[in-house]
């Protein structure tokens, strides 16, 4: 059947079609498409691996930053720490230093209060010495004129200089 | 490690393999069924051709696709896939028989004789021409019945041609983006195309050639574009059946033959010649079936791409020329059923489009892998024996 018998002068003019289509394809086409998807791709993959090594490297940039944040929070909290120890140590002196002030204070005014008393007992001493003499200037005087009379008398002095 | 990619490997080949048999398989039972058929009737009609070939007639007018009036099926379709010299458009009848609306393309011819003839197929019309004249059948021959050779740029030569511009045309722009814009987004055609060439390199050729890809990819892209396009091109009303042709078949599975011939090495030759790890009673069996592969592989290809094309357009035709042959009896019937006729004729078409880029892909995926087969320095089969 003649479907089936191939025609030599087809068969060379398609080897020379094929053969002149790959030279000029392959130049022409295939050469720049291939070479610019092969670019493309790698531009692509360079892209994302600098993406990705940015990423890393703002993660590493965050931690470093974290990591001073970090220092200078504990910075904070010892200049906190050192401020609130001066304070205790500047209260606690000043209560200390007021105590021993109150203390000597305290101890003057006993002192004060003992050289009071102590006047008050020389002034007491001295009023009962006056008073004895007084009485005993009355009681002189009195003896004179009635001896029941003197004896109560002085029971009574007595008595009133006990209630005194 | 590597046995175990080697093994995905050979399983994902394998999946597509039996995909592709199975397809095959499907495709060949329709296909030869077709052929086979008007194989059949095409010699009982050659007994009763003869006699009409003796009483010369002018030919010029011959009315289409009729020897004596009436339609005849086998030849208008027969006339439609096969090649010829001059590209026919359509017939109309006119006062003194038929007129043909037909570019006449040129003619060359060689002979002992005469040496190179150059004219253009209308000038046969009017007498013969450097003794080449045209017989019964509307077919070049030689008056003095000598032999010759037809190296004629005939209608599959011209359609070729024209496609292998359109490509050329087609690629050149394409390829203008990547120079233009570089690492850009592709744009319109670029883009277009930009798929359909990483799907032949990524699909059909890397699996199987790996390092060797960019070697081979410029053929496997040159031939899967020009088959695809010469089979959609073939589809066109009026359009050449350049990939149904067995001749242009031929030819790219020689190229692929060839390659897979240039590339191969030793190992390819020895596990044809001496096949590893094999009895000596199979391999006796086994290495002629091994040296027969080496040329069925290639004459798979040239008969699968051939078959398929050419029945897809025999369908077509067929069912286009029942309204015809039904019409004769009745234009009720022909009428009737050329409803049928042109809802199943659609599908087909559709189908075949289908097919187009379907057996442009197995072609050159076929090619890719008959190529890796034969290129392949070590085999990974040996750690399996």
């Amino acid at each position: 059947m003649e479907l089936l018998k191939p025609e030599l002068g087809l068969i060379i003019w398609t080897t020379i079609i094929l053969l002149s289509l790959i030279f000029i394809l392959t130049k022409f086409a295939w050469k720049p498409i291939l070479k610019g998807l092969n670019d493309r791709e790698k531009t692509i993959a360079d892209t994302l691996n600098t993406a990705e090594k940015t990423k890393l490297e703002m993660a590493a940039m965050k931690s470093q930053h974290e990591a001073l944040l970090n220092e200078a929070r504990q910075e904070r909290s010892l200049i906190l720490k050192e401020a609130k120890d001066m304070k205790d140590a500047i209260i606690g002196e000043a209560r200390d230093k007021a105590k021993s002030e109150g203390a000597k204070m305290i101890e003057e005014a006993k002192r004060e209060i003992e050289n009071q008393k102590m006047a008050a007992i020389i002034d007491v001493k001295n009023a009962a010495g006056n008073l004895v003499l007084e009485v005993s200037e009355k009681i002189l005087r009195r003896e004179l004129n009635n001896k029941d009379e003197q004896v109560k008398y002085i029971n009574t002095l007595i008595e009133q200089s006990k209630l005194n | 490690m590597c046995e175990y990619l080697c093994a995905t490997k050979k399983r994902a080949i394998a999946h597509k393999v039996l995909k592709f048999k199975l397809f095959i398989t499907i495709f060949f039972i329709a296909v030869f069924a077709v052929p086979l058929i008007s194989v059949a009737h095409g010699e009982e009609d050659h007994q009763h051709e003869h006699p009409a070939a003796q009483h010369q007639e002018p030919i010029a007018h011959h009315a289409p696709a009729t020897d004596d009036g009436k339609f005849n099926a086998k030849k208008v379709i027969l006339d439609h896939i096969s090649d010829s010299h001059e590209w026919h458009f359509f017939s109309y009848p006119s006062s003194d028989g038929y007129k043909h609306a037909a570019l006449p393309l040129p003619c060359i011819f060689y002979n002992s004789k005469n040496g190179f003839s150059f004219f253009l197929f209308n000038a046969l019309h009017h007498g013969a021409v450097d003794g080449y004249s045209l017989n019964a059948e509307h077919k070049i021959g030689r008056t003095d019945g000598e032999g010759f050779y037809d190296l004629s740029i005939t209608k599959n030569v011209f359609a070729m041609m024209l496609s292998s511009i359109l490509l050329i045309w087609l690629f050149r722009t394409a390829a203008k983006g990547y120079t233009t814009r570089p690492n850009q987004a592709p744009t319109g055609l670029q883009n277009l195309m930009e798929v359909l060439v990483s799907f032949v390199r990524d699909e059909a050729a890397k699996p199987f050639l790996g390092k060797k890809t960019d070697k081979y990819l410029p053929y496997l892209l040159t031939v899967f574009f020009f088959i695809w396009i010469n089979n959609m091109l073939g589809l066109l009303p009026g359009g050449a059946n350049v990939t149904g042709n067995i001749a242009v078949t031929t030819t790219l599975a020689l190229f692929t033959f060839i390659l897979i011939l240039t590339g191969s090495r030793k190992h390819y030759w020895m596990h044809i010649l001496n096949p590893p790890g094999i009895p000596l009673g199979v391999k006796i069996i086994l290495v002629p079936v091994e040296i027969l592969g080496i040329i069925t592989k290639p004459f798979a290809l040239l008969i699968r791409l051939f078959a398929n094309m050419t029945a897809g357009h025999l369908i077509v035709l067929s069912f286009l020329s029942m309204i015809f042959i039904f019409g004769q009896m009745s234009p009720i019937a022909g009428g009737g059923i050329s409803i049928f006729s042109v809802a199943f004729s659609t599908f087909i078409y559709l189908l075949e489009m289908l097919v187009c880029a379907l057996q442009a892909y197995i072609f050159t995926m076929l090619s890719a892998v008959f190529i890796s087969e034969a290129i392949v320095e070590h085999t990974h089969s040996e750690e399996h024996h």
